[in-house]
């Protein structure tokens, strides 16, 4: 865990304890507050989960990450422990094709049902045709 | 859609509890944009929400990743449009964050006024629709709505003689602003604001004595405070349910420190505090305006030379997430830098797209004619929730 100056703490989490953190984030630290959820493509050094969390009565601000190993797109949901996160890891499924075990409700939210391909992937160029306009 | 969803359709039935399932959007008036919502219901009552968004995405975060740091802040006013004035605002805030630039007092100062006044004017627009949504009950509604839109006007005339342009404005730049006040300006501001401050009285007047308009919005899509924080909920909202979170106060950004205002809360939860809280900030808004135009600093507007080319701004490594106080809430933006004269990973935190998603926890209960009145509260913008 590092503070980092004027922006929260941030907490790098191995994928096994981020449903743990997270319930400890909300019950322990009193993070009631869930801000978004977001991805990051690292190329061949996979995929990383960020969660934004804050407890608003302590001005505390805790940033989740971690990092999913090259290949791997399997990420433990937080639906469960906040409700926001049911449209962020629908957008991030969207967007990253991350896959959150456990979301009740996993579908493409912004795209198409027959979208194919996950746009802010690195490896997605900005040009890729969609099927009806080939 | 996929198969669970469109296989319970219809349960024809004439034991009077059969449900329909109802199309609401994408092109229904009160969506105020493209917004498609697929009700369950029970005779009048909605039992249960599916909100199908993504109409109008663009990508935005893609596209921040492909344009350069002097390229992008134009195109990020189109993801808020009725508040491009603070969507801009996020994304340069964000790059100075990360890239340590200075901002002239001046240029902070601006800032502020453009900010407030883009607050004045999308709350203009917010409840000139939302009574308009609401418009049988309010004796046609269509006059609340032309005289919040007259009020408008006067406003982006005055954004007219600030940046030249009328809806998206490209007025911050990274370091600074790009336009200075021409001379004369601050008086016809505070003119402006002067008769605004006037016909807020009578928007009030005109609401709040109006019984109709009280049993639309009292008790009508109540947001608890636990759900509101769980949700992500933020501006107005979130004020109305009784949090007193405002990022002004928060985490002051671009001088907010030096002004004096009011942070409204309102316990309610329900449309007629999230109402309550808007026309204070618009009162507040109001005065943080005067002020700045009273201490407006002299001196440059920005720190940074003008460029020649586009790819001449570039950002050290390393990330950071800000975020401003937009008209319906925390409008953020988290960046990764490699080093580069573009962002590495760009993302928005946009505040319509979370408050938008606590629609589907408060509609189920009420009757598809309130569906118009919460959502019309809830003030969503598309740009912004699709981005």
């Amino acid at each position: 865990m590092d503070a980092i100056a004027d922006d929260g703490l941030t907490v790098t989490l191995p994928r096994e304890r981020w449903q743990e953190f997270g319930r400890f984030a909300r019950e322990e630290l009193g993070c009631r507050y869930f801000n978004w959820l977001s991805a990051v493509d690292w190329k061949d050094q996979g995929l990383e989960v960020l969660c934004r969390v804050e407890n608003l009565d302590a001005a505390l601000v805790l940033t989740m990450r971690t990092r999913l190993a090259a290949g791997e797109t399997a990420c433990p949901t937080l639906t469960h422990l906040y409700r926001g996160a049911d449209w962020m890891e629908r957008e991030c499924y969207d967007m990253f094709g991350i896959v959150f075990e456990g979301h009740p409700d996993l579908r493409r939210i912004l795209l198409s049902e027959d979208w194919e391909g996950y746009p802010l992937r690195k490896d997605y160029a900005v040009d890729t045709p969609f099927a009806p306009y080939r | 859609m996929p198969e669970t969803q469109t296989k319970q359709v219809v349960e024809v039935g004439y034991g009077g509890n059969e449900r329909l399932m109802m199309n609401m959007g994408p092109q229904h008036p009160s969506s105020h944009g493209v917004f498609r919502m697929i009700l369950t219901l029970e005779g009048e009552t909605v039992v249960a929400v599916d909100a199908v968004i993504g109409y109008l995405h663009r990508c935005h975060e893609k596209l921040g990743e492909t344009l350069t740091y002097v390229q992008y802040p134009s195109i990020a006013s189109k993801t808020d449009y009725v508040a491009a004035m603070t969507s801009e605002l996020a994304y340069v805030s964000a790059v100075e964050k990360i890239g340590k630039f200075e901002v002239p007092r001046r240029a902070q100062y601006l800032r502020v006024v453009a900010a407030e006044l883009q607050r004045i004017a999308s709350h203009c627009l917010w409840l000139g629709t939302w009574c308009l949504d609401m418009g049988g009950a309010l004796g046609g509604g269509a006059t609340v709505f032309l005289y919040c839109i007259r009020e408008r006007e006067m406003v982006l005339d005055r954004f007219e003689e600030l940046t030249g342009a009328r809806l998206l404005y490209g007025f911050h730049q990274i370091g600074g602003t790009r336009y200075d006040a021409p001379p004369g300006w601050d008086k016809k501001v505070r003119e402006t604001v002067d008769f605004i401050e006037a016909r807020i009285d009578e928007y009030e007047a005109m609401l709040d004595d109006n019984t109709f308009f009280r049993v639309r919005t009292q008790g009508v899509g109540v947001i608890s405070r636990e759900l509101a924080q769980e949700v992500g909920v933020s501006g107005p909202l979130i004020r109305g349910s009784g949090v007193s979170y405002d990022v002004r106060r928060a985490e002051p950004y671009s001088s907010y420190q030096d002004f004096d205002f009011v942070v409204p809360v309102e316990t309610a939860g329900d449309c007629y505090a999230r109402y309550r809280v808007r026309m204070v900030e618009f009162r507040q808004s109001i005065r943080i305006v005067r002020q700045a135009l009273d201490g407006l600093p002299e001196g440059p507007i920005s720190s940074r030379p003008g460029v020649k080319s586009v790819g001449q701004v570039r950002v050290p490594k390393g990330e950071g997430y800000t975020r401003v106080e937009g008209a319906r809430g925390e409008v953020g933006c988290y960046i990764v830098s490699d080093g580069g004269p573009k962002p590495y990973r760009m993302k928005w935190r946009g505040a319509s797209f979370s408050n938008l998603a606590v629609l589907p926890h408060i509609v189920p209960g009420h009757k598809v004619a309130d569906v118009v009145a919460i959502m019309g509260s809830v003030d969503p913008v598309f740009g912004e929730v699709d981005r």
